[in-house]
């Protein structure tokens, strides 16, 4: 048998108590005031978790938005090697890069962005990247936003995070 | 006496009997989702809040009022404009209409007159009751027909076949009533339930037309277009039903009607076949059981108790329907259709016979 697949036992005839389906509606009744006196009870029980207030604790290799890593001094541990750009599999990822003025530092992002809409949450990016820059351990779902643009992630929010 | 008195007591009757269904409608509508809420394991509503308290969502009806009047009121492009416009008040009018003749408590006597707790004690009771609600058809109809749209179309096609087919069979459920006690007149009914059945139990319509009782349930639920016979909205097949093209207050005047519709439907149940403001072995003088043991009660606690009696019933028939549309799945329409016609209708027929039979041969002159 399949996994997951449960064997109901479903009798071809109904009995005559069943075909008068008033007695079938009162043991529904039954169950559903069970429900209702139990939740009015033990209120503290109902598996809703109020969203805004109370937030779902993420599993630990949850992917969720990303960040862009920092080094003691604050500037962005990317090295713009463009390999995440290229594991990236729905080419979300815009990287320009430029020469660091730090002279131990060959280059630096002048641009990293990262379309959300694109972006199909592989983790590929986390995998790719060989200085540990980028990670997707936020906890974050991408948050709803009213045009296109603002969910184009730019350096700034990606390091702010 | 002087006219001026009348008047007052029309008015006040009229006046408390609305505030007592509009207040029990708003309610409802909070009861209706918090309850469906609880049924399902869930919060429902708890978001809105006056001065930080939310109170387990009792500002919601408000917030939906609120709603509902800031909201744009349009027509639609290709719709009746008279009809469309109309439609709302033909739900509404007749649900509002039903209420006049249910009697809420007995007849009381102030200054020497005797008036009756019951907005107009009509000699055509039951039947002014389903002529009236019979016209709730044509709000349903007109709705669906002058949106030019094809879901409220449908919607207002089968609501209108399935409130007509349960008509026939809600009003001959009644007959047996009728039959029993002799009487169209609701106050007559109500009355003739405080008597007792073979000394024991209190002669309530549920007990001598259990059959009848549960048919008229069934109609009832029909009739007000509750699961599981909510086929008019069927929001999976239908979108919304009949109602879908309206919005803004129009929308919320169906939405009045089919809570009016609930509440005095509870109203009703509970006067024909519970006894109405007949609290179980309280006649006028006191409590009387059946042992031959007497409690003596006074006057106006007889009258708080039977007009609590009277509430308390049709509180807990509004909150059946909630409970029953929780636990029950909405019907098919062929089922709806065959449950209608070759259940029902036999069914209430037979109900009819075996109790003038009963009436003819076994006990003569009504029990």
């Amino acid at each position: 048998m399949t996994i997951g697949v449960k064997k109901v036992a479903r009798p071809e005839q109904m009995s005559f108590g069943e075909s008068l389906y008033l007695l079938e509606i009162m043991k529904g009744l039954a169950v559903t005031m069970g429900h209702f006196l139990h939740n009015i009870a033990h209120n503290k029980e109902i598996p809703t978790i109020e969203y805004p207030e109370v937030r779902r604790t993420m599993p630990a290799r949850f992917r969720g938005c990303h960040r862009l890593m920092k080094r003691p001094d604050g500037s962005p541990r990317c090295v713009a090697c463009y390999m995440c750009a290229t594991a990236c599999p729905a080419k979300c990822i815009t990287i320009v890069a430029g020469e660091s003025p730090d002279p131990a530092v060959e280059k630096y992002p002048v641009r990293f962005d990262i379309d959300m809409l694109r972006c199909v949450f592989c983790g590929q990016c986390v995998e790719a990247c060989p200085c540990d820059a980028i990670r997707m351990d936020t906890g974050w779902h991408t948050p709803p936003e009213d045009t296109r643009e603002k969910l184009i992630y730019m350096i700034d929010k990606l390091l702010e995070k | 006496m002087n006219p001026l008195f009348d008047i007052a007591v029309a008015v006040a009757r009229v006046a408390v009997f609305f505030a007592f269904v509009f207040g029990l409608v708003v309610v409802m509508t909070w009861v209706e989702r918090k309850g469906a809420a609880y049924i399902q394991d869930r919060r429902g509503p708890n978001r809105a809040r006056i001065l930080g308290l939310t109170l387990g969502g009792v500002f919601h009806p408000l917030a939906d009022a609120l709603k509902f009047l800031f909201k744009e009121d349009f027509i639609p492009d290709g719709a009746h404009r008279l009809f469309y416009q109309l439609a709302p008040m033909f739900a509404l009018a007749p649900a509002i209409m039903t209420m006049a003749v249910v009697p809420f408590g007995p007849p009381v006597t102030i200054a020497g007159k005797t008036i009756a707790l019951q907005i107009a004690d009509l000699n055509v009771g039951i039947l002014y009751l389903f002529a009236v609600s019979g016209m709730a058809v044509y709000g349903v109809v007109l709705a669906g027909w002058s949106s030019n749209s094809k879901y409220p179309l449908l919607g207002g096609l089968r609501s209108s076949a399935q409130m007509i087919s349960y008509e026939v069979s809600m009003g001959l459920s009644v007959m047996g009533i009728l039959m029993v006690f002799q009487s169209v007149r609701l106050s007559e009914i109500a009355l003739g339930q405080g008597e007792l059945l073979y000394g024991i139990l209190p002669k309530w319509g549920v007990f001598v037309q259990p059959l009848g009782f549960v048919l008229f349930l069934t109609a009832l639920y029909a009739e007000a277009n509750r699961t599981p016979f909510d086929l008019p909205e069927g929001e999976s097949e239908l979108v919304a039903g009949y109602h879908l093209e309206y919005a803004s207050f129009k929308f919320s005047m169906f939405m009045m009607a089919e809570y009016i519709h609930m509440v005095v439907g509870a109203a009703v149940v509970s006067t024909l076949f519970f006894g109405g403001w007949q609290f179980p072995y309280l006649a006028d003088k006191g409590f009387a059981f059946p042992g031959g043991i007497s409690v003596a009660v006074p006057a106006a606690a007889v009258l708080i108790l039977r007009i609590g009696s009277f509430v308390g019933k049709t509180l807990f028939f509004c909150w059946l329907y909630v409970w029953v549309r929780w636990t029950v799945p909405r019907f098919r329409y062929d089922q709806v259709m065959r449950l209608g016609w070759k259940v029902m209708l036999p069914l209430s027929l037979l109900n009819i016979f075996v109790t003038g039979l009963v009436l003819l041969f076994i006990d003569k002159g009504g029990f």
